[in-house]
C-alpha cells in the first residue's frame, strides 16, 4: 500500500501541497481528481521523488521513501505528453530502464517484445518515436514505465493530449491492463469521467489538500461538501442554513402539470437534460432517458423525490 | 556524491572564468595600464586624425550594414517562406562566405575587380556584404520561418495589400531578429580588419587597422592603447544599445516552436524568387570563381604553377608555404579543442546554473574586443616571466579559441537549454542515477550542436587573422598570415601564390565544416 502522509510543498512561499494525505491500495487504481492548479501533479512528482517535500512522509508497503532519491524508488511514471527519448527508437525507449538495471541482453530483447505486445504495438520495435501517432506514443510511454515492473505506476493525465475517440479506446485498454497486471496505480486527472471510469477509489484534491477519498459510488452519494458536488457535475445545489442541499437531476421528475416552464432542452448522448423554471423563480435541472420529453416553452409539472436529496457541508473557501 | 556534484559545479564555472581572466581580461588590462598610466589620453582621442578614423569606421560600418540588410532580406524571405527545390542547399551555401577567412574574401574581391577599383571603399563595402549576408539570412530568416502565417492570411482577407502586410505585420514582427542581425553585422563591420587592410590600401583605416599600425609600425603604445580603449567602449555601447532594442522589440506576435511549413511560390513571388536566387548566385559565386580563376591564371596561360610554388622556397616567408597549411591545421585543431572545453563548460554553466548566468555576457566580450586588440594585448602582457608565453606554440591556439568560444557557447547553450527537463526526469524515474542521466540524455542530444560548433570553431580558428598576425612566429605562419605576406608583395607570382593558398584555405574550411556537420548528423542508434 502507498501512503502519503501530511505532505507539504511550497514554491517560493506559494503553497502547492498543504498537508496532502492519501492511501492507494495494492493492486487497485486510485484516481486523483481535481481542477488544474490544485496540486495533483505536484503530489505525483512528490511520490515519484522528482519533488522534494518540505514535510510529511511517503510510505510504500511500510518503507519510508521520503528521502530516497528518485532513481532508487522503483516507481513508474507516465507523463502527460509521454516525454519519449527522441534519440532512441521504440525498443530503445522501452529498454531504457532495463539497461539501467543491467539486465542481460537477451532478457531485455524478450521483455521488450512482451511489453510491445502488452501495450498493443507489436512489430514497432525499430520505429522512430517521432513517426508514431499521439496514441501510439502514449502506448510506448506506458510500456517504458511498465518495463521494470514498478511497485506503483503513476500516471499524470496520460490521455490529456489525445482526441476524444482515441481517449476512450486507451481508457478501456488501460483499465484492462491495470486489472490484468494487478497494478497499484495512482491516476491523476481533471476529468470526472476518466476518474470514475478507472478508479476503484477517487481522491478529490482542492488547493493542495485531499478533501475526500472514497469509492466512486460513495462519492456520488455523499460528496464532502457543495464544492465537491459542483466539481462532480451536480446541479441543483442551494443554501440550506449552514449546510447545502443537493437535488440530483435524476430526482427532479418532469411530468404533465402546471408548476413550471421548460427553458432549454439538450440531448447529450443517451440522456436528455431539461432546465425548468419554477413559477417561484427557481431553476432546476432534470435528466431523463425518455425521448417523449416536453419541448422548450411548454408548461410542465415538477416533482422532487425528497428521499434522494442530499444534505452536504457548505465549503467556506 | 553530493560533494562530488558540488566540486564539478564549481569547476564548471571556474575553468571558463580562469581562462577568460588570464587570457582576456589580463592582457587588455595590461594594455591599458601600460599604455595609459593614470591619465586619460585626451590628446590622442581628440586628435583630428583620430576623429577622421572614428568617422570612417562608423560610416563604413553603417553603410555596410544597410547594404547587407538590403541584400540579405530577399534571401531571408525566400528561404524562410517559400518552398522550392534546393532550398536546403541554398540555406547551407549562404553560410559558406561567413566561415571563409577574411583574407580569402578580400583576395577574392581583388581577383574580381578591375585594377582601378581594387583599393577603395567599393570593394570594402562589397566584401562586408558578402560576409554578413549569412547573418541576416540565418538570424532573420530563422525567425521569419517561425512566424505563424495565418496572421498574414487574416490580414489579406481583411484587404491588406502585400506591401501593407509587409510594412504593418512583417517588419514589426521581425523587429527582434532585425535588431539582432543589424547589431551583429554592424559589430563585425565596425571591427573589420582583414578586409580593410587588404582592400583599403593606405588611405582607408578603421580603428582596428589604426591600432594595428600604431602597434606594429610606429610602436606608439600609448596611442594604440587609447584607441583600443575607445573601441572597447564603442563596442560595449553598441552591444548595450542593441540588447536594449532587442528586449524592447521582444516578440508580441505568436511564434511557433517549430518552423512553419513553407509553401510553393505563387504570382509575383515566382519572378521575385528567381531574381533573388540569381542575384545570390552571382554575388556569392563571382568573387569565389574569380579567385579560383586567378589561382590558375599563370603568366603562361592556365596552369598549376602557383600551386606548385606552394611547395617551393620563397623570399616572402621563412618557410616553404606548404608548411603554413600544416601549422594552420595544427593550430586550428588545438584551438577547437580548447574552445570546445571552455565554451562547452561555460554553456553548461549558463544553461544549468544560476552562478553561470553572468558568464553569458562575459564569454561574448572577446567577440567585441576585436582580434587586433587581443593579439596586441597578448604581445605586451605575456612577454615577461612568469608569463612569458610569446614564443610558445600554444599561445596562437589560445587566442584563436578565445575568438571561437563565443560561437560554441551560442550554439551549445541554447541546445542544452532546449532539452526538455522532463526527459532527464523520465530517465531518473526509470532508475538512472544523475551521471547516467547526463550520459544518456544530455550528451547524445547535444552531440549534433556540439559537432556544428566544432566545425564552426575550426573554421574560425583557421581563418583568424587579426590576433594571429601578432602572435604567430615568422617561422610558423598560418595560412591567412602567409596569404597576407604574399599579398603585401608586388608581382604576379606573389599574387598568384596568394590566390592558390586562398583556394587551399577555402577548401580546407569548407571540408572541415562539412565533415563536422556530416559526422554528427547520424541519428543516435539504439
Amino acid at each position: 500500500m502507498l501512503r502519503v502522509d501530511d505532505v507539504r510543498v511550497a514554491f517560493d512561499g506559494v503553497t502547492a501541497l498543504d498537508g496532502a494525505s492519501l492511501e492507494a491500495e495494492t493492486g487497485r487504481t486510485l484516481a486523483v481528481l481535481g481542477p488544474s492548479g490544485c496540486g495533483k501533479t505536484t503530489l505525483l512528482r512528490a511520490i515519484a521523488g522528482l519533488q522534494t517535500v518540505d514535510s510529511g512522509r511517503i510510505l510504500l508497503d511500510g518503507d519510508n521513501l521520503t528521502g530516497v532519491p528518485v532513481h532508487r524508488r522503483g516507481i513508474g511514471l507516465m507523463f502527460q505528453d509521454n516525454v519519449l527519448f527522441p534519440h532512441r527508437d521504440v525498443a530503445g525507449n522501452i529498454a531504457f530502464g532495463l539497461r539501467v538495471d543491467r539486465r542481460p541482453r537477451h532478457e531485455i530483447a524478450r521483455r521488450v517484445q512482451e511489453l510491445l505486445a502488452l501495450v498493443g504495438l507489436p512489430g514497432s520495435a525499430t520505429r522512430a518515436v517521432q513517426t508514431l501517432s499521439g496514441g501510439e506514443q502514449q502506448r510506448v510511454a506506458l510500456g517504458r514505465a511498465l518495463a521494470r515492473e514498478p511497485r506503483v505506476l503513476l500516471l499524470d493525465e496520460p490521455l490529456g493530449s489525445l482526441d476524444e475517440r482515441l481517449r476512450e479506446r486507451l481508457l478501456d485498454d488501460l483499465r484492462d491492463l491495470f486489472a490484468r497486471l494487478q497494478l497499484t496505480v495512482v491516476y491523476v486527472t481533471h476529468d470526472v469521467g476518466e476518474a470514475f471510469a478507472l478508479g476503484h477509489a477517487v481522491a478529490i484534491m482542492r488547493e493542495g489538500e485531499v478533501v475526500q477519498s472514497t469509492t466512486p459510488n460513495d462519492l456520488w452519494r455523499r460528496p464532502a461538501d457543495d464544492w465537491v458536488a459542483r466539481f462532480l457535475g451536480m446541479r441543483n445545489i442551494r443554501d440550506d442554513g449552514d449546510r447545502c442541499l443537493v437535488i440530483p437531476a435524476e430526482a427532479v421528475v418532469v411530468e404533465p402539470g402546471d408548476d413550471a416552464v421548460v427553458r432549454t432542452v439538450e440531448r447529450r448522448g443517451a440522456v436528455v437534460w431539461l432546465r425548468v423554471a419554477l413559477d417561484d423563480g427557481r431553476e432546476l435541472d432534470s435528466v431523463t432517458t425518455d425521448s417523449g420529453h416536453p419541448r422548450a416553452g411548454e408548461r410542465v409539472g415538477v416533482r422532487i423525490e425528497e428521499t434522494s436529496t442530499i444534505s452536504v457541508l457548505k465549503w467556506k473557501g | 556524491m553530493f560533494l562530488k556534484h558540488k566540486v564539478s559545479g564549481v569547476a564548471l564555472v571556474a575553468i571558463p572564468t580562469a581562462f577568460l581572466g588570464l587570457f582576456f581580461v589580463y592582457p587588455l588590462a595590461t594594455i591599458f595600464r601600460r599604455g595609459l598610466g593614470n591619465s586619460l589620453p585626451t590628446d590622442v582621442l581628440f586628435d583630428p586624425g583620430t576623429l577622421r578614423i572614428v568617422w570612417f569606421t562608423v560610416w563604413q560600418a553603417t553603410v555596410s550594414t544597410a547594404l547587407t540588410l538590403a541584400a540579405g532580406m530577399p534571401l531571408a524571405w525566400a528561404t524562410a517562406r517559400l518552398a522550392f527545390r534546393g532550398r536546403g542547399l541554398v540555406r547551407a551555401l549562404v553560410v559558406v562566405p561567413f566561415v571563409l577567412p577574411t583574407v580569402v574574401v578580400a583576395t577574392a574581391f581583388l581577383a574580381l575587380l578591375p585594377e582601378s577599383m581594387q583599393r577603395g571603399i567599393v570593394p570594402i563595402l562589397l566584401a562586408h556584404v558578402f560576409f554578413n549576408v549569412a547573418v541576416v539570412v540565418r538570424v532573420v530568416g530563422g525567425y521569419w520561418a517561425r512566424l505563424d502565417p495565418s496572421l498574414w492570411d487574416a490580414a489579406a482577407t481583411l484587404g491588406a495589400s502585400p506591401g501593407r502586410r509587409f510594412r504593418e505585420l512583417t517588419l514589426p514582427a521581425l523587429r527582434p531578429a532585425l535588431a539582432a542581425a543589424t547589431a551583429l553585422t554592424f559589430l563585425f563591420c565596425f571591427t573589420s580588419f582583414g578586409v580593410i587592410v587588404i582592400l583599403g590600401g593606405p588611405r582607408f583605416a578603421t580603428l582596428e587597422v589604426d591600432i594595428y599600425d600604431l602597434a606594429t609600425q610606429t610602436f606608439d603604445l600609448r596611442a594604440a592603447a587609447a584607441l583600443s580603449l575607445l573601441q572597447l567602449v564603442a563596442v560595449a555601447a553598441i552591444v548595450a544599445v542593441s540588447s536594449r532594442l532587442e528586449a524592447r522589440a521582444g516578440s508580441r506576435l505568436p511564434i511557433a516552436v517549430e518552423q512553419v511549413a513553407a509553401r510553393k511560390p505563387r504570382g509575383w513571388e515566382r519572378p521575385a524568387l528567381v531574381a533573388t536566387l540569381s542575384f545570390a548566385a552571382l554575388g556569392f559565386g563571382l568573387p569565389l570563381a574569380a579567385l579560383v580563376q586567378r589561382s590558375f591564371a599563370t603568366p603562361h596561360g592556365a596552369g598549376l604553377a602557383f600551386y606548385r610554388s606552394i611547395g617551393d622556397e620563397t623570399p616572402t616567408l621563412l618557410v616553404v608555404p606548404w608548411r603554413a597549411v600544416e601549422y594552420s591545421l595544427a593550430y586550428a585543431a588545438a584551438a577547437t579543442a580548447i574552445a570546445l572545453v571552455v565554451g562547452g563548460l561555460a554553456a553548461v554553466a549558463i544553461a544549468h546554473r544560476r552562478s553561470g548566468r553572468w558568464l553569458d555576457t562575459v564569454v561574448m566580450l572577446p567577440l567585441g574586443a576585436s582580434a587586433v586588440m587581443l593579439g596586441y594585448g597578448f604581445v605586451i602582457a605575456f612577454d615577461t616571466a612568469p608569463l612569458d608565453f610569446r614564443g610558445t606554440a600554444w599561445i596562437v591556439p589560445v587566442v584563436q579559441a578565445l575568438v571561437a568560444a563565443p560561437f560554441v557557447v551560442r550554439i551549445v547553450a541554447p541546445a542544452l537549454r532546449g532539452i526538455d527537463p522532463r526527459l532527464r526526469e523520465a530517465a531518473a524515474v526509470l532508475g538512472a542515477p544523475p551521471a547516467r542521466v547526463r550520459r544518456e540524455i544530455d550528451v547524445p542530444l547535444v552531440l549534433r550542436p556540439l559537432g556544428i560548433a566544432a566545425g564552426l570553431a575550426f573554421a574560425i580558428a583557421l581563418g583568424e587573422f587579426g590576433a594571429t598576425v601578432f602572435l604567430a612566429r615568422s617561422d610558423r605562419p598560418t595560412l591567412p598570415v602567409a596569404i597576407f605576406r604574399f599579398l603585401e608583395r608586388p608581382g604576379a607570382t606573389n599574387q598568384g601564390t596568394a590566390a592558390a593558398l586562398c583556394v587551399v584555405l577555402m577548401a580546407v574550411t569548407v571540408l572541415a565544416v562539412g565533415a563536422a556537420d556530416r559526422l554528427t548528423s547520424r541519428p543516435g542508434a539504439f
